[in-house]
């Protein structure tokens, strides 16, 4: 029988999405429901002098108005879960309901519930709030001066955290180089814009004291976990259901306030109550991403050695630090400042910073599209610096693939890697000497063509727990899946991720396939229920396919050795004289001799026959933690034209090679690839949350916030090598997040190479062509 | 105050209650349990909501109920007949043209009325009539891989005396 | 994001529609493309909405003695299909490619969009270079109003509460006319950052007439009318280059997070010219 394993086999979600049959959290209708509705702070910064509900409460059909004065004692702040230690952080509490003082726009202050959707809407409408305005601050290098206003009594100058990672002797490597180079970077904020807002549906048993919530989750088992914290309701009397859900990029990572505040009202008012975010309220409440100050220097040899690298970052966390945010600057961000190359001298410190805006926390490759981003930046100048060809100055650096396990400077240890491998590939793919001639011809006609290249390797597959322990994680990273086989021969098997558009549905279920021989339509992979499923870390972080996959197939090899077990004792054969052929157990020399799964799974099932000592049924489950997290690489390149006249950017061609291991399903690496390639292109050319001053969000609604469109966007071509990890059994690692980690840097680099006879060696991103074009006047020595 | 809408939906006549302020996507979803018909922005930047209203896609966001009397609306669960998926919702699970999902019954939509007008677009032209559909996940490139499969199929099946397959 | 309450009714004919647009919080609808956006944002708060959209008379393109007439109603859609707009106005076809998205073109109307008079949107440049003529009727009367008279203000125009737009008139274009429309697109609306409408006509190798169309450059779409200073000259790259730079002169430009005052400046000019250059091109 054909594996699977490694086949581009057509997904089993897709039918249900296909025909409009998926159950998104909106599309659960429950008797009786009522809807909720979020008064929310027009201000960045106020004191909540009082709010008036009595106009709210006599709306037709408006059943309850909360304040934060009604759920203050009966509920707990939202809390953070990733407590990053020897940092002095400060988390201040977030209410679910501000009584006191908001602090961001969208601050929610008093929740609506009625009949319908329209009622709960009206009702915002007449619920009155005195506010008394304060300043605001929404920078986060500004928000740590002597003039920004205090966000919390007991974080002086805004400053949750200062987290430092030092390795080898940074000061002296940095005194006595011979080459220097710097750069202040700007990581601007993004809105993470998954396609479906967030949205809960909470109803509450009142004779069993249970709470069942429905809700746009990549991890339902961490939710479960910070609804019980923030309601005060037991962990076994919560159910979490994460249904189908409409992409989430980390976004949906968080526990947030207005969820548990459904769950609340559907607890106070014994009825069920749904509440579904609209796109403008998404942009003020659900969690941004990015948001850098970046002073960042390297330095090096003459001839492009590269031997220190310093960074000072102000990292923004929004208004409060949501449930992961602490560990995204620090842990997936600092630790990663090596990338691939052989950095031996690393010094940062990030300073974690309240300011009043929406809180940030995990965006599509968390931290480390921010690490790679500036030490590509940096190489690219240093490289400019001593006059040598970039592409040049990283081969000299890379780790090499004899190197591997590889300790960086910063602590960590990189499993595999074959660096030179893929950009050798990738540059192939593009012929960067033809590129670089027409280049030189190009430039002698006056067009402005340039080549970026970034190399690249990531952390994911998060990760070992005991380290998740060590670094503050409020939780662990393992992950689980229970295998249960029915009397049929069908299977099923439930796992604690939750997939969102990755497609594990499928790729979990040719893992299976292949172990038991059976049809894939004779398997199906549950996730997403907390009642059904084993605890579980949830999906982000690109660990799904390299925790979760493993677990599968640990549960699996356990199912398929009691099935062995059962062969042998039916054959009356011993198990070293039976061999798993065509998907059936073998007698050794003995062809006619076999059970099948089939066979296996019934007499299991009936147990009529079992061997001693073996206890009835086929199932299994397994809980595997890896030993250390996985670490992706390669090679992307772009070539662009940028027209100096318009500032626009034009990407000419955009290559990416990529190492994920094998891969389970090579049509869905390209898709990954494809889709994270996109969304940091639109984080390099066009994407950007803006505030004013005063703390608004400019970027309130997609009129204003760039999200890629098709017409707007690039083929993409791919391709990629495979090194195995030696992490985990199936040498898989995760393809998520790298598409985005790698594409940001590529394209500024591209950009700026195409603009370097005019003098430029860096400009902030997104680079819109009103950017570009500002560059390009200031280089002139135009006006600006 | 609630009006009662006839209307003829995925080639079923009915009548449905809405108020003259409730958007076309509400009553579908709500009214008549047409839960594939996403609403993904406030705007009508991100045509989750696509339907076609007599035959032409529209963002149903920005219709309201009351405006589709004695109008033929067709959702994405009106496409597929029989069991037998759309020739466009085959194409977009053949060329894996979707991840999470939410926004496919829009694309998927739009792209039924595209291949109507031009069965044979080029690249351009496919990313161009996707103006109005937001997809976060996929990068576009497969969905643009998909249209120009099912325009190919289409074409095939419009071929004289080849049958005719989906709506 | 769900409207604040309002009735509503369906006009049975024109002279309905007319009496609902004079009353007290009444607001007509058609394509609702322009409108259904600010219910949902309740920056609108009607009481009555009034649909005009199926109404006969407010449908359709036909040849006239003076030009071609668009009834208000007519779609983007309709617009790109007629065949009579390809032969009379190319430009209409040129620049509704690029109004919305194609959903939004299949329900917005030509009519409901001048209404609205988004600075930033496309169609406004097109009939001032066009010189349009746009009728306005109420009970009281109907009334025409050239394009060039008809935008006041960002959302703002020559319309009087009572009044219905329910037909735009475009006037047939010089003989041997070019057309041309340049734009750049913010990206995350599509709206423009600066669009530019040309109308050139050459004879002899001179320029006989010459009309440029200006939108979201400045708080109000306007007409260029320095373009007339190019009749009797050679339309080459110089000249049209001095022409876009004077088309813009003094223009106070719209500034904000998308671009600068100064971008869109530049953005105009370079439009300008494109758009001169590309309708002179086609002239003849």
């Amino acid at each position: 029988m054909a594996t699977l394993f490694g086949s581009g086999i057509k997904r089993r979600e897709d039918p249900r999405l296909l025909t409009g049959r998926g159950t998104y959290t909106d599309d659960v209708k429950l008797p009786g429901m009522l809807y909720a509705a979020f008064v929310r702070s027009p201000f960045a910064h106020a004191r909540v002098r009082s709010v008036e509900t009595k106009r709210a409460k006599k709306v037709a059909g408006v059943v309850a108005v909360y304040t934060g004065q009604d759920t203050k004692d009966r509920v707990n702040p939202v809390p953070c879960a990733w407590n990053v230690p020897n940092c002095d952080l400060r988390t201040p509490p977030h209410p679910l309901l501000a009584y006191e003082k908001v602090r961001y726009v969208g601050d929610a202050v008093a929740m609506v519930v009625a009949e319908s959707r329209a009622a709960a809407r009206d009702g915002v409408d007449l619920v009155d709030v005195d506010y008394e305005p304060l300043d605001a601050v929404v920078n986060p290098e500004k928000a740590t001066g002597k003039e920004a206003p205090q966000l919390h009594a007991d974080v002086p100058g805004n400053v949750a955290f200062t987290w430092k990672v030092s390795g080898g002797d940074p000061a002296k490597t940095f005194a006595e180089a011979a080459v220097k180079v710097e750069l202040r970077l700007l990581q601007p904020r993004l809105q993470p814009t998954a396609l479906e807002p967030r949205a809960a549906v909470a109803t509450w048993n009142d004779a069993m004291g249970q709470l069942t919530l429905w809700v746009t989750s990549q991890n339902p088992h961490i939710h479960r976990f910070l609804c019980s914290v923030m309601l005060k309701v037991p962990e076994h009397k919560i159910r979490v259901v994460a249904p189908d859900v409409g992409g989430g990029f980390g976004s949906k990572i968080p526990g947030y306030a207005d969820e548990a505040l459904v769950c609340f009202a559907a607890m106070d008012l014994k009825r069920p109550v749904k509440w579904t975010e609209d796109r403008s309220e998404n942009y003020k409440v659900t969690i941004h991403g990015r948001d850098h100050v970046e002073y960042v220097e390297l330095c090096g040899t003459k001839d492009g050695t590269i031997t220190g690298l310093r960074t000072r970052v102000y990292a923004g966390l929004g208004a409060y630090a949501s449930t992961a945010a602490p560990g995204i600057p620090t842990i997936l961000h600092g630790l990663m400042y090596s990338g691939p190359y052989t950095i031996p001298n690393i010094e940062g410190t990030v300073y974690g910073v309240y300011t009043t805006t929406t809180p940030v926390d995990a965006y599509r490759g968390a931290g480390r599209p921010e690490a790679t981003y500036l030490i590509e930046r940096l190489v690219e100048v240093y490289a400019r610096k001593i006059k040598m060809d970039p592409v040049v100055v990283r081969r000299k650096n890379l780790i090499p693939k004899d190197k591997f396990p590889y300790t960086v400077a910063t602590g960590i240890t990189y499993d595999s890697g074959d660096y030179q491998g893929a950009l050798d590939k990738a540059l192939g793919m593009l012929d960067y000497k033809a590129f670089r001639a027409e280049q030189a011809k190009a430039r002698k006609q006056g067009r402005y063509l340039g080549v970026g290249v970034t190399t690249y390797c990531e952390i994911c597959g998060l990760g070992p727990s005991q380290v998740a322990g060590a670094v503050g994680f409020g939780g662990g990273l393992y992950d689980s899946a229970v295998v249960r086989v029915y009397p049929t021969g069908v299977v099923r098997v439930y796992i604690g991720g939750k997939p969102h558009g990755q497609g594990e549905e499928t790729t979990f279920a040719q893992i299976v396939a292949d172990e038991f021989g059976i049809p894939i339509e004779n398997i199906e992979i549950v996730a997403g229920d907390t009642e059904a499923t084993p605890q579980g870390w949830g999906t982000y972080g690109s660990r799904t396919t390299a925790v979760g996959g493993p677990a599968v197939k640990l549960a699996a090899d356990r199912v398929k050795e009691k099935a062995k077990k059962l062969a042998a004792h039916l054959l009356e054969a011993s198990e070293a004289d039976l061999e798993w052929k065509d998907g059936k157990f073998v007698v050794r020399g003995s062809p006619d001799q076999a059970k099948t799964f089939g066979d296996l799974a019934l007499m299991a099932n009936v147990a009529w026959n079992m061997p001693p000592g073996v206890e009835p049924g086929l199932e299994a489950s397994a809980f595997y933690d890896p030993s250390n997290f996985v670490f992706p690489f390669g090679t992307h390149i772009c070539t662009v034209e940028v027209d100096v006249e318009t500032g626009r950017v034009k990407i000419l061609r955009y290559i990416a090679v990529d190492d994920c291991g094998p891969q389970i399903n090579p049509m869905l690496v390209e898709g990954q690839v494809h889709g994270g390639v996109v969304q940091g292109l639109g984080e390099a050319l066009q994407e950007i949350a803006v505030y004013d001053e005063d703390g608004q969000l400019l970027t309130g609604t997609m009129m204003d916030y760039a999200v890629p469109r098709a017409s707007q966007m690039p083929k993409i071509e791919t391709a990629s090598t495979v090194t195995p990890s030696p992490v985990n059994p199936l040498g898989v690692k995760g393809i998520g997040e790298t598409g985005t980690i790698a594409s940001v840097p590529t394209v500024v680099n591209a950009v700026c190479d195409a603009l370097a006879p005019l003098g430029i060696t860096h400009i902030d991103k997104p680079l819109t062509p009103a950017t570009v074009w500002a560059a390009i006047q200031q280089a002139k020595g135009g006006a600006r | 105050m609630t009006q009662t809408i006839t209307l003829n939906v995925n080639g079923q006549a009915l009548k449905a209650q809405a108020e003259p302020r409730t958007l076309l996507v509400h009553m579908l979803r709500d009214e008549l349990n047409l839960t594939g018909t996403q609403v993904g922005c406030d705007t009508s930047q991100c045509g989750a909501c696509t339907v076609l209203l007599d035959g032409r896609a529209v963002k149903s966001c920005s219709v309201l109920a009351v405006q589709a009397e004695g109008h033929k609306i067709t959702t994405i669960e009106g496409l597929a007949r029989d069991g037998t998926l759309h020739p466009v919702q085959q194409a977009f699970w053949e060329k894996h043209g979707l991840q999470c999902g939410f926004c496919t019954p829009g694309f998927v939509m739009t792209t039924v009325e595209l291949l109507r007008d031009n069965p044979d677009p080029t690249e351009d032209e496919i990313r161009h009539a996707l103006e109005g559909n937001v997809c976060r996940c996929t990068g576009y490139q497969n969905i643009v891989a998909a249209v120009r499969s099912a325009a190919s199929a289409l074409r095939g099946s419009r071929r004289p005396g080849a049958a005719v397959s989906g709506g | 994001m769900i409207p604040a309450a309002f009735e509503y009714t369906r006009a049975r004919s024109l002279a309905d529609a007319l009496k609902a647009a004079g009353t007290r919080g009444t607001k007509v609808i058609a394509g609702g493309q322009s409108l259904v956006p600010l219910l949902r944002f309740r920056l609108a708060q009607p009481s009555v909405v009034v649909d005009i959209g199926h109404l006969p008379q407010l449908q359709g393109i036909k040849r006239a003695k003076q030009g071609t007439v668009i009834g208000a109603a007519t779609t983007y859609r309709d617009l790109l299909d007629s065949k009579l707009l390809h032969n009379t106005h190319p430009i209409i076809a040129e620049t509704t490619a690029g109004i919305g998205d194609r959903q939004v073109r299949n329900r917005g109307t030509i009519g409901g969009g001048l209404a609205h008079a988004d600075p930033a949107s496309d169609m406004p440049a097109v009939v001032l270079a066009l010189d349009a003529v746009l009728t306005l009727q109420s009970r009281r009367g109907k009334r025409s109003v050239p394009a060039r008279k008809f935008f006041k203000g960002p959302f703002a125009t020559a319309m009087k509460k009572d009044e219905l737009l329910t037909e735009i008139l475009l006037p047939f274009l010089p003989q041997g006319a070019g057309t041309a429309y340049e734009s750049f697109e913010q990206a995350a609306s599509g709206y423009a950052l600066v669009g530019v409408a040309a109308v050139v006509a050459v004879s002899g190798g001179a320029v006989t007439h010459a009309a440029v169309g200006i939108t979201g450059l400045a708080d109000t779409p306007f007409f260029a009318a320095s373009a007339a200073k190019l009749i009797g000259r050679t339309p080459n790259k110089e000249i049209l280059r001095a022409a876009a730079a004077a088309a813009v002169e003094g223009v106070s430009a719209n500034e904000d997070i998308h671009a600068s005052a100064e971008y869109r400046l530049h953005l105009a000019r370079v439009a300008v010219r494109k758009a001169l250059t590309t309708a002179a091109g086609r002239a003849g």
